[in-house]
């Protein structure tokens, strides 16, 4: 894009691009840890990823006080408003899919007293689901890629019915032996983490859009919606 | 009346492939756009683009000039403004202007204000000028400010003051259009917010274009924006959607600050 006649202005778009993208790196390094964590039933690396949330909540609201300053103080509109209003919202998508990274190590430090359950290798195939799409959310978001952003809006569908068969199994576990409830109570919050995680990586595909088109990316994605069937399935939340 | 005119009733103002020389010079290049009543327009784009030139075709400031020569038609109200039979200095009256420097005569605030009705024959008597002259200060927000000092020099008031002193002139002769080329470039912020308030009460009445370097101004008391460029008319849309989602690159270009 043509540059700015002020080049400070330019220095501030880019610097909250590139406080964007270090933000997106850790959050993709704290939910690949607490998968990980998670898989390995390693204690150790669930603090380290619990430990780390601090950072991500710093970045955001640093992030937060660059947007509102250039706004204050460039009055952006037009593109450069949509990337400021989008480096605001992503930023706060992307703490949010930190607090549930976390919310799965915790989760993995309770899970680890007990022994494995069979379900584990889907849970960690759900949250390998949801990393590689988030990478590829961020990847279109830092190259303003559209089709690519769409394609991960369409694929989210795939997160939401791993979510539902997972969830009917744990609730089959369940019926079968009260005494796995405790354990799968546990595993229903972090297969709907992971869910949730997906859903921002939607909302991340949603932001490029909008930034790339000043368009908003709405209606027709395909929804799975099996849960709706299930008894409670939003007591789950 | 023709059948163009008939077709754009909700129009005040229909300018159609307008085209307009200095000379040699090509200043306005197939310029097609309509101004509508009860609303602000605001002309925006770089220096020497045309859009002054453009704002001041539509009460005929600029046959005044000599060597500038108009194609196409003008049409207000479906009744082309270029007509023989039309009147410049009544279609004045029609259209009042407001300048980038206030300008009040130097005559008192309220000879300032009763010039317009006098020489057009508003007023049947002192008590009708009195009414108007209160009237228009009123709507101009000069009244309170103004009402115990009618005798004194227009000149004898602040900037924006005298910028209001001019608005209420313009508006004395009950025009149907306010034509403002900047009328704010020249004044402090506040002043600016209270011309802008202004602005927006008169549009209640009033279908108001203003020609503005601030883009920020556009913004604000706009409903409808035109984007001009090299004597062409680039973009014309709503206001919102000139500042957030623009359809011309150049429109683009120019309101993000990025024109090169």
């Amino acid at each position: 894009m043509t540059p700015h006649i002020r080049k400070a202005f330019d220095e501030d778009l880019q610097n909250i691009s590139a406080r964007i993208a270090e933000m997106g790196g850790l959050a993709e390094e704290q939910l690949n840890s607490a998968i990980e964590a998670m898989s390995t039933r390693d204690s150790d690396l669930a603090s380290e990823v619990i430990a780390a949330d601090q950072r991500m909540d710093e970045m955001e609201a640093s992030l937060e006080r660059m947007t509102i300053e250039v706004i204050a103080l460039r009055t952006p509109v037009a593109t450069d408003l949509r990337e400021v209003v989008a480096a605001l919202k992503v930023a706060s998508a992307l703490e949010r899919i930190g607090d549930l990274s976390k919310n799965v190590a915790k989760r993995t430090q309770v899970l680890n007293q007990e022994r494995p359950p069979r379900v584990m290798s889907s849970i960690t195939r759900m949250g390998k689901q949801a990393q590689i799409l988030m990478s590829e959310a961020l990847d279109a978001y830092t190259a303003r890629d559209k089709a690519l952003a769409v394609s991960v809006w369409k694929r989210d569908v795939e997160i939401d019915e791993m979510h539902n068969s997972i969830f009917r199994e744990l609730i089959t576990y369940m019926m079968e032996d009260p005494r796995t409830i405790g354990l799968c109570s546990q595993l229903l919050f972090v297969v709907k983490n992971f869910e949730r995680i997906g859903d921002h990586t939607t909302f991340i595909a949603e932001m490029t859009y909008f930034v790339a088109t000043g368009e908003p990316l709405t209606d027709d994605r395909p929804k799975s919606t099996e849960i709706e069937d299930l008894p409670d399935a939003e007591a789950a939340t | 009346m023709d059948a163009g005119g008939l077709m754009q009733t909700s129009a005040k103002i229909s300018a159609n492939n307008v085209n307009v020389y200095y000379g040699e010079t090509q200043a306005i290049k197939q310029v097609s756009v309509d101004i509508e009543p009860n609303s602000v327009t605001a002309f925006i784009g770089p220096s020497g683009c045309g859009k002054s030139t453009f704002l001041r075709c539509l009460n005929r400031m600029n046959d005044t000039i000599d060597i500038c020569r108009i194609e196409g038609e003008i049409l207000m109200d479906g009744k082309d403004i270029y007509h023989r039979d039309v009147d410049p200095v009544q279609l004045r009256a029609r259209v009042g202007m407001v300048f980038q420097k206030p300008n009040p005569f130097p005559k008192s605030i309220f000879d300032n204000v009763a010039y317009g009705p006098r020489i057009h024959g508003l007023a049947a008597n002192k008590a009708e000028l009195d009414s108007i002259v209160e009237q228009s200060l009123r709507r101009a927000a000069l009244w309170e400010e103004a009402k115990d000092r009618l005798d004194e020099p227009g000149t004898g008031l602040s900037g924006g003051q005298q910028q209001r002193l001019c608005i209420a002139r313009a508006i004395a002769t009950a025009p149907e259009v306010l034509l403002m080329d900047e009328p704010c470039s020249a004044l402090d912020p506040i002043a600016t917010a209270q011309i802008e308030e202004l602005i927006d009460e008169l549009r209640q009445t009033y279908a108001v274009v203003i020609v503005t370097h601030s883009m920020q101004q556009a913004a604000r008391v706009s409903q409808k924006t035109a984007f001009f460029h090299l004597g062409l008319l680039l973009e014309y849309d709503e206001t919102t959607t000139i500042f957030t989602n623009p359809s011309h690159e150049k429109t683009q270009h120019y309101i993000t600050g990025r024109f090169g």
